[in-house]
This record gives C-alpha cells, structure tokens and sequence, in this order.
C-alpha cells in the first residue's frame, strides 16, 4: 500500500460506469438489451479530442490499468508501470481510457450481472463475446466521450487482438495500434491449453455447471488450476528458474504432497488469490473469446488482404522467451502489413519473462514504447 | 544534415518517390534523408538498440536477421534494395545477394575491398590479417566474416545471373582518384555496385 502517491502515477482513481440502454447484438446472434461498461480515465482531453488513447486489457485484466483506487491499496493497476505522468503512455500529454470488457466480473456487464429478463444472474447464460463485440462495445463509449478517432489503441496478447481488431474494423478511427506479444489468431497449442483451463474449471464439482452462485459456492479448485496453468505458459522457463529454481520451503524433502518446491508455494498462493478475484464463468468465455479471434477468417484466411484496409500506423512487439506467443506469431502480422505496404515498426525485446514481459518495465520495451508514443504526441498537436 | 560520404553515393542513385528497402538500416539516417524527398519503404536491421532512433526520425523499422534472406518479401517488390557495409558480415552472402536482386529491381550493394593495395601488404609482407580504417576489427573478434574483393564481387555476380548496371569505387574519403579509377581492385577501398537480375 502507498504512503504516498509515486509522483509519476495518476493517483487516486474512481472508475465511471456508463449504462448503455441502446441494444448490441453480439457476434453469436445474440442481443443485450442494455448494459453497463465500467472505465477509468487518467489525463485530460484536449480541445479538439485528438488525444485519447484506448488501452485493452488481457484475459484477466480489467478497467483498472493505472493508480490506486485508495490508499489501502497493495498493488496500481496492472500497467502502472507504462500510464502515468512523464511514463511511456504520457498522461500529461494523453486522455487514457481504460474499459472493461463484456462479459468481465469487475463491472462492466457479464456473467455476474443480473439479467433483466429473469432477475437473476447471467453465469453460465451470458452470451458468448468475441473480440469484435468488444470493439463494437468500446467504439459506443468512444462516441459517449467524444472521441471520433483515438491517437492509439494500445493492447497486449488478447488486448493487442483487440487493438488489431479496432484497425481492422473501423480503420478510420485510430491513428496508431500498439499490437504487444499477441499473435493472429491461437495455434492448436494455445487452444489445447485453454480447454484443459476450461475442463479443470467444468469438472469441479462445485461449478454445477456454471450455478455456482445458486448453490452458494465458487468452483475454486477448478478456477485454481486453470490460473496455475496458465501461470506456467505466462512465464518461462527460464524467468521460473531464475524466481524459484529447485528451492525448498523448508530445508529438508518430507516425502509427502504438501508443499515442498517454492514453485508449488507460488502456483499454489496464485490460484488462491485468483478464485476470490474472478469470476470462472468470465474465465471461460475470455478463453473462448481468444480461441474464436481469427479476423483473416472473414477474408479467406489472407491475413494481408486482412489488413489492407487498415489506415492506422503500427508498431507491433514481440519477446524472445514467450512461448504462448511467440515472435514468430507477431511476425506473421508484421509480413501481412509488410506485403500490405503498411507502415509499420517491428522490434522483438530480449526478455526472459516469458509472456508476462508484455507487463514489465524492460528498459529496451519501455524505451521503444515512449519513443514511439511522443511522435504520436506531436502528432496529437497537428490533427 | 549532412550524410555519410558512401550514403550520399547511394542516396544520389535513388530517384525522389522511389520504394526503398534498407538492408541494415542502423539508426535510420539514410532513409530518413531520403523519405524527405518522397521516398518511402522500410528499414531491416537486427539490433533494436537504434530502433528509438529510427522512430524519432519516422523510419519504418522493422528487426530482421539478414541471415534469414527476405522471405517476407515479394518479387520485385521494391524500386532498391539496399545493403551498404553489412555484406562482408553475413552467412551467405550469395544467398543474401540473390535474395536482394529477386525482391528489388534493383539492387545497391556497397562493401570494403579486401583487395586493396594495403590489404595485400598486410598480408604478404607482414604475415598477419589485414586492419585498416574500413576494417579495424582483429580476425578473432570481427564480424566481418566473408571479405571479399571487387573482382571476387564481380565474378559472383557473374556466376549468380546478376547485371552489374554501374559501379562506384572509391578511397577511405569516398573519392574516386586516378588510382581506382585504373586499378580498382588495387587502390579502392569502399565498393558501391548498382546490380539488377539478368
């Protein structure tokens, strides 16, 4: 918890929610009636809105993205480290707008949210939401804040799918998309992984197939494993060698199941953690949504014909030892923009992180970012 | 701004508003130059270390092994294809090269001339590899792991169906003298060759 507000983080912050009564039918055929998206903004607007930058979060990510929504707080949002006074995303020089998605459990309207029909809760009922669904979403909150066209949309792994998708969608109303350790669609390895995460989820016996707040109880065993999991495809295994390598909680091996390994202690306190925090019904339509991605679906699977109407500029990142999506993934867009003759930046970070590195203060990463994002700033002045 | 002596050779070979790949781009100071007169493409280099450069100049960078060739590239893809100074550190040259005159109409190659007089002393005379100002590195410690000289150059290109259109061949200060003008392979240390397929 901070003593005091870190003079280059935004502060204090109190998350917006906006009701939204205009119905959006969703990519499955599916309509909401009316529904809620919880946001927070860091900056300020300026005068002909050309500043504002849209940051989309990950699977387990949410509107809270930078600051602390009081002092009792342990930890700033989850990109603290890159949004803030003076940091790579300015909030001196940009508006920050930070959503949470559809089908999320911190707000905005999911699975937790009641039903108007019934009166009851969503959980397993919510509708399936596709990437596409979140842009159609986050574009009606744009229009209620005044925003015709963001400098940025910036995102990492399922965020930068959402980032991508915005330059492909509505090509005309962003400048620049910040497209970090994602891929163009999931391999069949990335989604073999996400359907043992949703087995682990649906085989607990306290899910009751998704009622698990009817019966007063969270299917926590199931939602825990899916987090260890995939905690383990986050890191690498270098980056877990380094945290944890072969050390023991006590000094001596006991020959039983306990805890032995630090690396168990961690994977163990992770899902604990994790299962009072999110929802699994959120957890299994966010992986769905990652597994349905693939915008060159709709052109023939050509990923360049996919992207030729884009008119945004791109800066696409990768890094080294992520194994979930690796460079080679984030090369298969750059080549599409390549042969698209789409301007574009491409750098892959040496980072033993793993995928997580798309989190953290890397000085190469941080440094690329903020360069980047202060030509978009002079350009802001010029619009 | 003013430009390295060899990049103001090639720059001067590039027409305004010509489609450009850069093969090493380093910090981007070439097309940076050159998208002021309506040039436009991209930048390949392997060392992000620049690339901040690059972006405050506005250059399209993009990190690529060269060793890899350039299979994200289409045919004839580009106006020029660049690669100035980098040639002599690469796996296979040859490759590389008829990578270059596949996806460029034309290609732009400059590289030091491991022929020159100097050279050939170092290594007759003196007995040990050769180090001058265009190749300050010691054999063990080089990157420059495939010199070559202008006849070597012009024999490969010969072997490889790639049309020499015009050549450049220059001392340290990137003047031509009467020397490399008669002897080329004798008295120029820095070759720039303009290629294209055959």
């Amino acid at each position: 918890m901070p003593e005091t507000i870190p003079v280059d983080s935004v502060g204090l912050v109190t998350p917006i929610t906006l009701h939204i009564d205009t119905p959006i039918t969703l990519e499955c055929g599916r309509t909401l009636p009316n529904y809620d998206l919880i946001y927070e903004t860091y900056g300020e607007l300026n005068a002909n809105a050309s500043n504002a930058i849209l940051i989309c979060h990950a699977l387990s990510g949410d509107h809270h993205a930078a600051g602390y929504h009081s002092m009792d707080d342990k930890k700033p949002g989850w990109w603290d480290s890159a949004i803030g006074p003076g940091k790579a995303i300015d909030t001196n020089k940009f508006y920050v707008v930070s959503v949470n998605n559809l089908g999320g459990c911190k707000g905005s309207t999911g699975p937790t949210s009641i039903n108007p029909e019934t009166n009851k809760a969503y959980g397993p009922d919510f509708p399936f939401v596709t990437v596409s669904d979140w842009v159609n979403s986050q574009a009606v909150l744009a229009d209620k804040l005044n925003i015709q066209q963001w400098a940025a949309v910036v995102g990492g792994s399922l965020g930068a799918m959402q980032a991508m998708q915005w330059a492909i969608s509505l090509p005309e109303r962003l400048r620049h998309v910040l497209i970090i350790a994602s891929a163009p669609k999931l391999s069949a390895q990335n989604i073999a992984f996400n359907e043992v995460a949703r087995t682990a989820i649906k085989s607990d016996p306290d899910f009751h197939n998704g009622h698990y707040t009817e019966h007063n109880t969270l299917p926590r065993q199931g939602l825990g494993l899916a987090r260890m999991l995939g905690h383990i495809t986050y890191l690498s295994d270098e980056a877990m060698g380094q945290k944890f390598g072969r050390e023991l909680r006590n000094d001596t091996i006991h020959y039983d199941y306990d805890v032995e390994f630090q690396i168990e202690s961690y994977l163990r306190y992770q899902s604990s953690t994790f299962v009072e925090r999110f929802d699994a019904n959120t957890y299994l339509l966010m992986t769905k949504a990652l597994d349905y991605f693939d915008p060159a679906k709709d052109f023939n699977d050509d990923l360049a014909a996919t992207v030729a109407n884009i008119q945004a500029r791109s800066l696409v990142v990768s890094f080294t030892s992520d194994w979930r999506f690796s460079p080679a993934r984030s090369q298969e867009i750059v080549d599409a923009l390549l042969s698209a003759g789409k301007d574009v930046i491409y750098a892959e970070i040496e980072a033993h992180q793993g995928h997580d590195a798309f989190l953290m203060p890397i000085p190469r990463y941080i440094d690329i970012i903020e360069t980047y994002m202060q030509q978009v700033a002079k350009e802001c002045e010029d619009v | 701004m003013s430009l390295r002596v060899d990049l103001q050779i090639i720059s001067d070979w590039i027409p305004d508003g010509a489609r450009v790949l850069d093969l090493g781009c380093d910090n981007g100071t070439l097309l940076a130059h050159l998208q002021q007169r309506g040039v436009t493409g991209y930048g390949l280099e392997i060392d992000n270390s620049k690339f901040a450069d690059c972006i405050k100049a506005g250059v399209n960078v993009i990190q690529a092994d060269l060793d890899q060739g350039l299979p994200q590239f289409a045919d004839q893809s580009f106006d020029f294809v660049i690669l100035s100074q980098t040639l002599q550190a690469i796996k296979r040259p040859d490759f590389l090269l008829q990578e270059i005159a596949r996806v460029g109409k034309q290609g732009i190659i400059g590289f030091p001339n491991f022929g020159h007089w100097q050279c050939r002393l170092q290594l007759a005379l003196g007995g040990h590899m050769p180090l001058s100002r265009t190749l300050p590195n010691e054999w063990f410690e080089t990157p420059n792991i495939h010199l070559c000289t202008v006849q070597d150059f012009d024999k490969l290109c010969t072997d490889k169906d790639i049309q020499v259109l015009s050549r450049s061949i220059v001392n340290h200060e990137h003047k031509d003298t009467l020397g490399t003008r008669l002897l080329p392979n004798l008295f120029g240390q820095i070759a720039l060759y303009q290629i294209k397929k055959k």
